[in-house]
């Protein structure tokens, strides 16, 4: 039976306090806080993270195919997918999809990945689901927005929780919604969205689904389904179906806060990592309609491990101590441009050209002197002196095997805080990297606490966003100190 | 058989404008300026210049190839080329001009240097724009690729933070006191070593004064055979070695590279000693001008020429050895730091000076008796770099 394989799933590093928008603006002070997305990260980053998380021990052969849901897709026409696989070096000859418009594009996006394993035409898909959706300043919505993201692999082989069974529900009703040029989240009057929406689609879509397979609340280990905005409504959902508070798993609001469409995933992963066999699981989302799902754990679920997930994630963070970071990071507010050269445009060109180095973190390896090497593709630079065809070591030419960086651990060699360099993030962090298995070479590094920099840092690599200029979001790696550091330690 | 440059040509004219934020000049008011300056101290007119090398950049508004030198000098209908190579560029401009006089294919040359970096309304050196390119390039300045140098060095050789960054402070303190004493110096203003450690970080470790300005700024010297030197200048100054030597890049993707010396100022200095015959450098040079962009750049020069022994520049520093005073002077005319630093120009700047001094027309900053001068230029940054390194003496 056709179910998920294995889980990932990214939380950024940051976090604010709720408090800091009430300082910003007064009004009203929820508690708890939310993860906020740095400045390089968007949906395709942050999916990118949670599915290299969820291939943690497989083969990316193993894939036939990528979907990418969110309802925050970097680009309007251009598939996310697309360069999600390139970044992930999956074969080309895989399907690729992006699914958005909906807070249930994860779902949804499952529910298809399940009906292509079904019907045979795809062997293992991997869902990544992803969101970093915006309030506007001063609102509750920019209390309650977080940003985050989950990855499944489905497929029919070693899985860890079967899906047996699904029901879906569409409801055209638009209670919060972004036309094609929103930045900001809009809503109508609340209690008639939850009411008419939320609190009437997802109890619906469950209890039915109960229903067509004769099962009653008892029946579950755990209920896990999305929370809306006004977290309150969540627990009512479960005391209306019967469900026991221990039943249902926590929609993190205190902690992540709404991640939107990948709210509910975010939680089936966390769901997941507690999880025992034969552990019967109702998996719910929510959004213009709801889609359910039956779920049950199998004897691989205890097994899988090593993935950062919901909790590793969780427990590793950095406080965003003033909101006009906030405001900076997320590009709400207008700053002055530094006096620094402006920058040329970027290459599509060479981009192409360099898309292996620059997307999948491709260097090579010399089959004469074994020496892995990398060479940074910026052609503007003196230095960017790639495909490397002589070796940096024992120059013999054209010996190369594929080499690639993206999974290999490193060590800071040297660094600087570059105050000059214009940053949303100042002051901009520059290291020399030592790879543990041989090669060197410069990036910047992000989610870092500047103070704690050091000559012999341990660190890996991170596919991030360097800028956004003149309709290009430029995607390339960046390191960051190793974010869970149990790992290096075990 | 490959021969050495020395004693087969010689400097009989330099001149050099004042360095600085000069709003109210251009790049061929730069130009005129040097120009006319070695003009005069060679006596000689324009329509004696046979043939012509100009260095100038292409990182700013300077770059306009051989018609940046005949336009503005209105030179008629005589070769002229341009010469990029980095921080190297003046300097390789007169190597080049020197190639030609010894070869016997002119009599009279000149060589200029050019830049003109303010008007781009910038911070810092203009590097970056023009083609459309990949972009993935770190996010860095010339500060922060130096800086990482100091984080290095400091790393290796045990410095805490506090006594890195007095050592490089020092040999900043030095260099401003130098321009102090120099009209046509970008900054004239004498530091104290507070000023020096309070001030803000540009790049850590890297602060404010361990950074040379950007200048806009000319120098120029004309070349003539060695033989022919005293029919144009009573004291002229005879080249003993020109060397470049460009790396191959391979430091930011070799793990064996130490990032605490640059090996293309070790292997120049090296080649130039070889071509000037100089056996014990520290001994036989009498003054050095080198490329101190920055504070820890200065330091590792020291040891790279081996003016110091390998991590043991602080000693020198702490010991005044550089000062004007000292035993082997370096920046007498306030470096890079002070005097300024527009790139195309600089290595001719550097000749200047030692030009100035070999002559004993440097003023209050004369040292006595200097017998040999040398000048280090370095474009790019320490993993892949050109270094320039020339030696020149009053005696032929």
């Amino acid at each position: 039976m056709a179910g998920i394989v294995s889980y990932g799933a990214y939380i950024p590093l940051y976090r604010i306090n709720r408090a800091e928008f009430n300082r910003a603006w007064g009004g009203f002070a929820l508690p708890g806080e939310t993860a906020v997305a740095n400045y390089d990260e968007d949906s395709l980053t942050m999916a990118m993270e949670a599915a290299t998380d969820c291939l943690k021990g497989f083969d990316s052969k193993y894939v036939d195919g990528l979907f990418l849901a969110t309802t925050t897709c970097p680009y309007k026409e251009r598939l996310g997918s697309s360069i999600l696989a390139a970044a992930l070096d999956l074969p080309s000859g895989i399907r690729t999809m992006d699914v958005t418009g909906t807070l249930r594009a994860g779902t949804t996006a499952m529910a298809a990945a399940l009906d292509a394993i079904n019907a045979g035409s795809a062997r293992n898909v991997l869902v990544t689901v992803a969101d970093c959706r915006l309030g506007a300043p001063s609102g509750d919505f920019e209390q309650v927005l977080g940003s985050g993201a989950a990855a499944l692999l489905l497929g029919k082989e070693s899985v860890i929780a079967e899906i047996r069974g699904s029901y879906f529900l569409s409801d055209e009703f638009s209670g919060v919604w972004r036309a094609d040029g929103d930045i900001f989240l809009r809503s109508w009057e609340g209690r008639m969205v939850l009411d008419k929406g939320y609190s009437s689609s997802l109890p619906e879509v469950m209890a039915t689904l109960m229903q067509k397979y004769g099962l009653s609340p008892d029946d579950f280990a755990k209920v896990v389904y999305d929370a809306p905005t006004d977290v309150r409504r969540h627990a009512a959902v479960a005391r209306n179906l019967k469900f026991d508070a221990s039943q249902v798993q926590d929609p993190m609001y205190l902690t992540l806060g709404n991640t939107g469409a990948a709210m509910a995933t975010m939680m089936l992963v966390a769901a997941l990592e507690e999880a025992t066999p034969g552990d019967r699981m109702l998996f719910a989302s929510y959004g213009n309609g709801a889609d359910a799902f039956l779920l049950e754990t199998t004897t691989a679920v205890e097994n899988l491990g090593g993935r950062r997930g919901i909790k590793r994630h969780m427990e590793s963070k950095l406080m965003l101590t003033n909101y006009e970071t906030y405001l900076r990071w997320r590009g709400i507010i207008p700053l002055e441009a530094a006096r620094r050269p402006e920058q040329s445009p970027t290459s599509i060109s060479a981009l192409w050209r360099n898309r292996k180095e620059i997307l999948a973190l491709y260097g090579v390896r010399c089959l004469n002197c074994g020496t892995p090497q990398y060479v940074n593709p910026s052609s503007s630079f003196t230095t960017g002196v790639t495909p490397v065809r002589l070796c940096v070591v024992c120059h013999a030419k054209d010996q190369f095997e594929p080499y690639r960086f993206a999974d290999k651990k490193a060590t800071v060699f040297t660094f600087t805080q570059d105050n000059l360099a214009a940053s949303p993030d100042p002051p901009a962090t520059v290291t020399v990297v030592d790879f543990d298995e041989g090669g060197r070479a410069v990036f910047d590094m992000t989610d870092r606490d500047p103070a704690q920099l050091k000559v012999g840092m341990r660190v890996e690599m991170t596919f991030r966003k360097l800028f956004f200029d003149r309709g290009i979001h430029n995607y390339y790696w960046k390191t960051r100190p190793v974010r869970c550091q149990e790992e290096e330690d075990g | 058989m490959a021969e050495s440059i020395k004693d087969k040509v010689a400097i009989v004219g330099m001149g050099c404008t004042k360095f600085g934020e000069l709003w109210d000049k251009g790049a061929s008011d730069l130009v005129i300026e040097a120009a006319y300056e070695a003009f005069e101290d060679a006596g000689i007119d324009p329509e004696d210049i046979q043939a012509c090398w100009i260095g100038t950049t292409d990182v700013a508004t300077s770059g306009m190839a051989g018609l940046g030198a005949s336009a503005p000098l209105r030179l008629q209908y005589k070769p002229v080329t341009r010469v990029e190579n980095m921080c190297a560029t003046g300097s390789d401009a007169l190597r080049n001009a020197c190639y030609a006089v010894a070869a016997k294919v002119y009599d009279v040359v000149l060589v200029l240097g050019v830049e003109k970096f303010k008007d781009t309304g910038q911070s810092g050196l203009a590097v970056g724009g023009g083609m459309p390119a990949a972009n993935v390039y770190p996010n860095t300045t010339a500060p922060g690729m130096f800086a990482m140098m100091a984080t290095k060095y400091f790393t290796r050789y045990g410095l805490s933070p506090e006594e890195g960054k007095t050592m490089l402070a020092k040999i900043v303190v030095k260099s401003h006191y130098n321009g102090s004493l120099n009209p046509k110096a970008h900054f004239q203003r004498a530091i104290t070593l507070e000023q020096v450690l309070n001030a803000p970080i540009i790049a850590w470790p890297l602060g404010l004064f361990d950074c040379c300005g950007v200048s806009d700024g000319a120098a120029a010297a004309i070349v003539v055979p060695a033989a022919d030197a005293r029919k144009f200048q009573i004291d002229p100054v005879f080249i003993k070695a020109l060397q470049i030597c460009v790396g191959p890049a391979e430091g930011m993707a070799r793990t064996d590279y130490d990032y605490t010396h640059v090996e293309e100022t070790y292997r120049a200095g090296m080649a130039a000693y070889a071509e000037a015959g100089i056996k014990k450098p520290r001994q036989e040079i009498s003054m050095a001008e080198v490329h101190d962009c920055f504070s820890i750049t200065e330091a590792v020069i020291m040891e790279d020429l081996q003016f110091s022994p390998r991590g043991k520049v602080k000693e020198d520093i702490d010991a005044e050895t550089f000062t004007l005073q000292g035993k082997l002077p370096v920046q007498p005319d306030g470096g890079l730091k002070c005097f300024g630093h527009p790139v195309g120009a600089s290595g001719l700047r550097m000749m200047y000076e030692i030009y100035k001094q070999l002559q004993g027309k440097a003023g209050p900053r004369q040292i006595e008796n200097p017998q040999l001068g040398l000048t280090h230029n370095m474009g790019g940054q320490p993993p892949m770099c050109t270094v320039s390194c020339v030696i020149a003496g009053l005696k032929a």
